[in-house]
This record gives C-alpha cells, structure tokens and sequence, in this order.
C-alpha cells in the first residue's frame, strides 16, 4: 500500500506518451511502434488499475488510496478513490485498449499523435475521476478538451472542424462558469479540499448560484438537452475510437460531477432545483428518443440514444434516493459499455464500406452472422431488456425517481418504450432484410482481432445484467454515506423552515 | 553579500542602483564601440547587448533584499521593483535574442539596434523602481523615445516609419495628458511622492480624481487598454517583427508596473474611484480584444488585439486592488512574457523562400511541415486561451480568483466569457496548423528562435508541475506593495 498506486494508473499514460514521442524512424516503423506502445501501455495501465480494484475496501464510504503533496499555495496534489469515482476509473483503463485496438487499421495518417493524444487523454480522464481538489479536478477535467479537439478536428469526418469547435467551445463556455463558483466556493470555505468542501456546508445563497454554475458544466458535459446539440455533430466526425471514448466516458463526467460536487455540496440548491432537472431529463429522454427515430446516420441516432439515456442517469441523481443514486451510476456504467460498443459495431461496418448512411445497408445477417449476434446484444441492451445491463440501470433509476415524483417516472417509463422503437428499427434495416446493395456483396464477417474487441463487451453486458451485484456493492457504501449527509442537510432546511 | 563588498565600498548608498548603473554604462560604451568602430561591429554590438542584459539580471539577483529607498524617496527597490526588473529584462534579452537572426537576413544588421533597446529598458527598470511622479515621467520618456526610434527602424520601408511616426505622435499625445494629469495631482496635494500624495487623498478632492482620470490615459496608453489602443494594430503590423515582439513583452510589463505600483502606492484612499475606472477598462480590453481579434488575417495584427485582451485580463487583477490581486497580475504578466516571445518564435520563423510571410493562412499544416515547432506553436495557442493544464490557465485563474475575493462578480463573469470568445480566434490558429493540408514548407527555423520558442513553450507545458516558485515570488512582491 506504500506505492502512489492512483498516480500510477493516472500518469502511466503519459509516461507512454512522453515515449511515443520520442520515437524516431521511418513512418511504418515508427507507425507500428507507436501502435505497439500504445496497446502496452493501456494495458499495463488496466492492469494497475486492477489492483486498485482488488484492494477497494467495499465497506468504508470514505477515500480510499489517498495521496497528498504540496502544489499551488492554496490547493493540493490531492488524489483519491471512492465507492463513486472508482467505477468510472475502472471503465476508463478497461475501454482504452479497445480504443487502441479498434484504430489499430482505421488510423493510417499521424499514427504517433493519434497515440499521443489519446494516452494524454486517458490521464486526463483518470485524474479527473481521481481528484481530490476542485483546482486539480477542473485542470484535469477541461485539459480533457485539448486532446479530444485534435482527435476530432485531424481524424474526423468531412464537418470535423465545425463538430471540433463546437464540442470545445461549447464545454469550455459550460465550464468557466463553474471554474468562478470554485472560486467562490474557495474564499467562502478557505480551502479547495474536497473532502474537506464535502463536510463544509456552504450558505444557501452561494449554493444557489454555484448550483447554477456547476450545472452548466456538467450539463453541457452530460449532455441535457437543450445543451446537447455538440453531441450528435462531435460523434458522427469522430473517428470510432474517439466516439467511444466521448460516449463511454467523457458524457460520464457530467454525471460524475453531480454526484460528486452538486449533490453532496449544495445539497439545498440540489433539492430546489431538482424539479428543473426532471422536467430536462424527461424531455431529454422522451424527446431526443423521438428525434433519434428520425435519423439516417447510425451513428447520430445512437448519439440521440445516449442523451436519452443520459437523461435517465440525472434523473435518478436527483432523485436522491439510494436506487435512483446507484441505479444512475449503474447506468453510466453500463451505457459505457454499451455505447462504445455499439460505436465499435459502427466502426466495424463502417470500415468495410466507409459509409454511415442507414440506408447504404440492409441484409448484413445473410453475409456477417456473427455481427448480427454481437450486434443484437448491444442493441437489446441499449433497449434495456431484462438480462442486460442495460435494463438494471434503467429500472433502478425509474424505481428510485417513482418514490419521489410519480409523474415524472411515469413519463420517463415512455423512454423504454421509445427506445426499443428506435434500436430495433435501426437493427432491421442494417442486419435484416435482403442483401441487395451491390456494395454489401463482398462484405466479410468480423475478423480476430475485431471478435478480441468487441467479445469481452458482450460478456460484460451479459454479465452485468445477470449479476449486476458487484458493480452496485462498490458503490453502496458511498451512496449510502452522500445521501445520509444530504438527507440530513434537507432535514435541517425543512426544521427551519416554518421559524422563518 | 561578501562578493558585492567591493562594489558596495565603490557605490556608497548608491548600491541599491547597480544594476541600472551598469546598464547605462553597457549601453553607452557599446554606442561607442558602434560608433568608432561603424556598421560591421553592429553584429557583435547587438550579440553582446544580449549578454549585457543578462549580467544586469544577474546583478540584480544579487542584491541585496529589503527594501531600499534612494534620491528622497524618489527610486525605491523593494521585492516588487526586482520581480519586475527581472520581468523586464528576460523580456527585453528574449526580444533581443529573438531580433539577431532577424538583423542578418533582412539585412537591417545596425549597430544603434542594440543599445537603443538597452536604454529603452534602463527606461523600463527606472519606471518599476519610480516611487513619484518626476521618476515616472522620467522612466516612461526614456523608454518610450527609444521604442518611436527602434519602430521607424527600418527606415527605407513606408510601413515601418508610418508605424513609428503614428506611435510618436499619440504616445507623445498620451505623454502629455499624463503630465497634465500630474501636474494636476500635485497642484491639489501639493507633493509628488506617491507616499505623500496617498496622505493628500485621502478624502478624494474633485481636483485630484480629475487629474487621477487624466494620469490614467497615459498609462491605459502604454498598456494599449481600450479605449486607448487604436494605435496598437497599426503599430504592430508595421514595426520590424522582432521589434513587434518587444513591444508586445518589456515594456507591457513595466507600463503594467507602474499602473499597479501608482495605484496601490498613491491611491489607496481613493479605491472606489479609480476601481471604476479600470473595471471599465478592464472588461473593455477583454471584450474588444476578443472580438477584434476574430476577423483578422495578419498574425501580427492577431498578436496586436490578442495582446490588448491580455491586458484586459491582467488588469482584472489591479481592478480587485488587493495584493491578491496584485500577485495575479505579476503572475499573469511573467506567464504572458513567456508566451508571446514563443509565439513571435513562431511568427519570426515564418519564411519562405527568404521572406517573411505574416499571414495566418500561410501557417496552413504546419504540424506536417515542421512537427515540432507545430506543436509547441499549438501549445502557446491553447495557453493563450487560457486552457488548463497550460500556464495561460494558471495566469487568468490568480486574476480572477482576485476578482471574486474582492465582489467583482459582473468583471469576472464578463472577463471568463471573454476568455471563451478569444478561445475561438486561437483555436482557428490550431486548425489551420493541425487541421488543414499542408502549404509550402517554411525554411529551417534558426538556433537563437528555437532556442526562446523550446524555452517559452516548456514554460508553458511544465508550470503546472512546479509553480510554487512564481507564485511565491510574485506573492513576495505584491506584499511588498502594501
């Protein structure tokens, strides 16, 4: 336990990088090289993380694997993991080798910055789920943006550069805002520790506004609708891994956020503005199901498929009870999962035929069986039928928003309904039918090394859905530990309520 | 202090003054050595004009500490005074560095090149140390005489003289509203000091914010503040690039300087009339450098609005009049230092064929051509906009941080917004390197440009790893103020 094993798995990465860079030769070595590094690193990082994992105490609601060194005058190297951030930690070691992997021949052009920049980006990504000072956190949580904007922007589609600028500028607007209330937050509490914020108890009124000012970060994040617009346009110019990087866990830190800082921090405002959440994430899920029903693009309707299953995870965050809490994590988790597999499943075809159009398939089953099953698991997921992951998340978040507001888990319940429409069409028109397209003639099944991707996903899907106990049980002890502070803090708001 | 003990026997209680002493001898006696011995010495001149400045830092690193008050009060050396000595000279070295290469391919090798900008920056660590308004005035005409001369310095191109007479005329313009502004101060407090004139103004006469308003104008003219800035563009686009590069750093920072130091020193009585004032200013340099800047095409005349958002940005830190505050502002400044003389690095090398092309879309696929200059060119970029984990991050949050602490909600709203905006305009830099097909190739980047560009750039990416030792100086010096 003496070794900084959370910096490690957060910094490794970029020691991987720092190699990369170095590298020197001819193009295809250097290419190779590069690829080979890559994977390695990922997967030494996995493994760390691993351990990190096998000596989580499940039971203590506290951080866990906390490391502390001087930094800035105020704010402190400040790292730790709890039943909260170490789940997404894990999610995020766990994809990149996939990402590597998936790009291993998509990517022919600046192989080495393309590595670099997705190893910057996984450490950018541990640390932010890993910081424990809100300085360090949004240092980590918006460097995000730089690595993510050249991925998108060099190895994009034909809009690369409108989608780039508007994933940046989009997040980066959401995030200054939240960057003042840190500020803010500082001069009232003397510190920016966040376990020390957590315990801390801010006045109603700075609640109120660094509520408002946190949201607009991580709503962006998330996405809410109506902030989701960058969403669809950063995922169809993505290149595959750089979609499932931003589905799987770039829209996680939103979530993240809210539960780490919105809830537990400004638990008043969080109450108070809960209302506002769920009439946004109803909408999100109801409205962006019916505009993914429209789509042509495979790729923009599972976009729209996540704000709508973003919408659940708020929903259940709000909802502040112990199943919409963990069924949003669960669900987070899960969408992770499922997303960035249904974007490999995506990238798969797209690969073949260089082309996302809808319309351009139809029959694939005839030609590709074993995609048609892999696919048809994700695709039951992301309906959330009972057996997958997908469905625990769901209907703990629907269980969890029932207890609070009926009306609103009673909309939300539309979703699932909207969701099958959605996902099974999309699944008929490119696996079922016949194999007319001229195009598709030549098709070839899923290789070895796309099989390596995308069969450990579907196990995971199945699994999580069967025994979802391990993922939820992780998380417990912290959830019960947030939500007994925050229904303590309401229950000081409500006692005083009548003396005013 | 015993390896000074011969120079402290020789220079009595003049000590405190070495190193402007030793840079006005430098500075003549290289004059001289160009004059007798004519225009073939001026490579060597200039060379040695580099190491000249670096011998006064060094001088000035051995000072003693403390501090020290010579001519009644009129020249102070405290912790402030030697952060922003320090500032100013690697400022003026890294423009100087930044010019030799310059000098030789154009063909403007002279040798006044190198002396003129050595006084120029005697002018600038004079106007840090003045502590009353003879010294300020002093200091700001010594170095703002020798930037109109090094501006017109190429003589034989129209572009160059209409820069340098334009920024004559209004600086000399400005020059006088800041007298009269002056003369007004002490018409109605009746001293000079900026020590007696805080006694004076204590209960604001209409007299004395009348000429507070009026002192301001000179400054916000030096800075390049809105609504003061009209003369920026123009003169940055047509100076000789590497002289666009100094007046962008060296004598940014000392105007900056003496802001912050006549200010804090001889207005603290007054604060919610001139906060006014710079909040105003402040959130007007923000928004217009930000905008302005997104149409343009010459990179030199980007730089031009870009550094009038920088100002905007720092003065957040002097509208909050706190040493919070003032230790935002020095922060931002050295981390501004250093990414302007990277990025005009970058802008310098930009030859093709032998010359020098400005425009932005020639810097078309850099990454491809020049990967490495590329990728510290995007990291100057991204830092100017302020994106964490760059040191542009770490400038913009001491300043507002400052702001926040002092209740300036709307100033540091407006100012993050404005940050947003001024993200797009780098951002589109960003593309045209990253993003679009490559253009002809520039020529290979000589030593002395990839030398401040590698410095500049790793400033940039590795501050976030070790900031204790900016952050503590500059704290040092603003409480040094107070």
């Amino acid at each position: 336990m003496n070794w900084p094993i959370l910096s490690v798995v957060t910094f490794l990465p970029l020691v991987g990088a720092l190699f990369i860079m170095l590298v020197r030769g001819s193009d295809r070595l250097a290419n190779g090289t590069a690829r080979w590094v890559a994977l390695w690193t990922t997967l030494a990082t996995f493994a760390i993380s691993l351990v990190l994992l096998y000596r989580f105490d499940n039971s203590i609601a506290e951080f866990q694997f906390v490391e502390r060194l001087p930094w800035l005058g105020f704010a402190s190297y400040h790292m730790g993991v709890d039943g909260i951030s170490l789940p997404f930690v894990i999610l995020t070691t766990a994809l990149m080798p996939f990402c590597i992997v998936a790009s291993w021949t998509a990517i022919q052009v600046r192989v080495k910055e393309y590595m670099i920049a997705f190893l910057v980006l996984e450490t950018l990504m541990v640390g932010t789920f890993s910081a424990l000072d809100l300085v360090l956190f949004y240092l980590f949580f918006e460097g995000g943006l730089i690595p993510m904007f050249l991925i998108i922007g060099i190895w994009g589609g034909p809009r690369r550069v409108y989608a780039s600028f508007k994933f940046f500028l989009y997040t980066l607007l959401g995030s200054v805002l939240m960057l003042l209330a840190i500020m803010a937050m500082y001069w009232q509490a003397g510190t920016t520790d966040i376990p020390t914020l957590l315990r801390h108890g801010f006045p109603v009124e700075l609640q109120k506004w660094a509520w408002l000012a946190f949201f607009a970060s991580f709503a962006v994040k998330m996405p809410m609708w109506p902030v989701h617009t960058w969403l669809p346009d950063a995922h169809v110019e993505a290149p595959t891994a750089g979609s499932v990087i931003l589905a799987a866990i770039l829209l996680k830190m939103g979530g993240y956020g809210f539960l780490r800082f919105s809830l537990p921090m400004f638990p008043m405002a969080s109450h108070d503005f809960a209302p506002f959440v769920f009439t946004l994430s109803v909408v999100a899920i109801v409205y962006t199901s019916l505009v993914a029903l429209m789509q042509e693009d495979m790729k923009k309707l599972i976009a729209y498929s996540s704000v709508a299953h973003m919408g659940f995870v708020t929903m259940g965050i709000f909802a502040a009870t112990a199943q919409g809490v963990g069924g949003g994590i669960f669900q987070m988790i899960s969408h992770g999962i499922v997303s960035g597999a249904l974007f490999l499943c995506v990238g798969v075809v797209y690969d073949r035929v260089h082309t996302r159009e809808i319309a351009a398939y139809g029959g694939l089953v005839n030609r590709m069986p074993l995609y048609a099953f892999v696919f048809m698991v994700f695709t039951m997921a992301n309906v959330g039928l009972p057996g997958t992951s997908g469905f625990v998340g769901e209907f703990l978040t629907l269980i969890g928003t029932f207890k609070i507001n009926t009306a609103v888990g009673t909309l939300a319940t539309l979703g699932v309904i909207l969701s099958a429409c959605y996902a099974l069409w999309l699944y008929r028109k490119i696996v079922f039918g016949v194999l007319d397209k001229p195009a598709l003639a030549g098709i070839r099944d899923i290789g070895a090394r796309e099989m390596i991707i995308l069969l450990p996903l579907v196990v995971l899907t199945i699994l999580f859905g069967v025994a979802p106990k391990p993922v939820l049980d992780m998380s417990a002890a912290s959830v019960t530990h947030l939500l007994a502070n925050y229904n303590k803090a309401i229950a000081v708001k409500t006692a005083a309520m009548p003396a005013q | 202090m015993t390896q000074l003990s011969w120079l402290s026997s020789a220079l009595g209680s003049y000590l405190p003054l070495a190193p402007e002493l030793l840079l006005a001898v430098g500075a003549l006696v290289l004059l001289m050595l160009g004059v007798t011995s004519g225009e073939r010495s001026a490579r060597f001149v200039n060379g040695l004009s580099v190491w000249l400045l670096i011998a006064v830092a060094a001088v000035v690193m051995l000072m003693p500490g403390g501090r020290h008050s010579l001519f009644e009060g009129a020249f102070v050396v405290d912790d402030f005074a030697r952060f922003l000595k320090l500032l100013v000279l690697a400022g003026s070295a890294g423009a100087l560095i930044l010019s030799l290469d310059y000098l030789v391919k154009e063909r403007q090798q002279k040798f006044e090149y190198g002396p003129l900008v050595l006084l120029s920056t005697l002018g600038m660590m004079l106007l840090v140390s003045a502590a009353d308004l003879i010294a300020l005035y002093l200091g700001l005409e010594l170095m703002s005489l020798a930037l109109y001369v090094v501006a017109a310095s190429n003589r034989d191109s129209v572009r160059s003289t209409e820069a340098g007479l334009k920024y004559f005329v209004l600086g000399a313009l400005s020059s006088g509203m800041l007298l009269y502004g002056a003369s007004l101060i002490y018409g109605f407090t009746g001293t000079i000091s900026f020590a007696g004139i805080a006694k004076a103004a204590s209960h604001g006469d209409i007299g004395l914010v009348f000429g507070l308003v009026f002192l301001f104008v000179g400054f916000c003219f030096k800075v390049s503040a809105v609504p003061f800035h009209m003369w920026t563009p123009d003169v940055y686009e047509g100076a000789p690039t590497p002289v666009t590069a100094f007046f962008a750093s060296a004598p940014k920072v000392a105007a900056i300087a003496i802001f912050v130091r006549a200010t804090m020193t001889a207005f603290p009585g007054i604060t919610e009339q001139w906060q006014q004032i710079v909040v105003f200013v402040s959130i007007a340099s923000m928004l217009l450098g930000s905008f302005a800047a997104i149409g343009q095409k010459n990179i030199k005349r980007l730089m031009a609005y870009s550094s009038i958002g920088h100002m905007g940005f720092a003065l957040v830190g002097l509208a909050a009049g706190t040493p919070e505050g003032v230790q935002g502002v020095l922060i931002y400044m050295s981390i501004y230092v250093a990414m302007t003389l990277g990025t005009f690095a970058v802008i310098l090398a930009m030859r093709r064929d032998g010359i020098l092309v400005e425009q932005i879309s020639d810097l078309a696929g850099l990454a491809r051509t020049h990967p490495t200059m590329a990728f510290f060119f995007a990291v100057l970029m991204f830092s100017l906009a302020g994106i964490p984990p760059l040191a542009g991050f770490f400038a913009k949050f001491y300043v507002f941080l400052a702001a926040i602490k002092a209740g300036l909600y709307l100033l540091a709203v407006l100012g993050v917004l404005a940050s947003v905006v001024g993200a797009y305009y780098y951002l589109a830099i960003v593309k045209t390197v990253y993003f679009d097909e490559p253009a002809k190739s520039f020529s290979a980047m000589p030593v002395t440009l990839r030398l401040v560009l590698a410095v500049g750039g790793l400033i940039n990416v590795l501050f976030f790893a070790y900031p204790a030792p900016l952050i503590g100086a500059a704290e040092a010096a603003a409480k040094s103020l107070f």
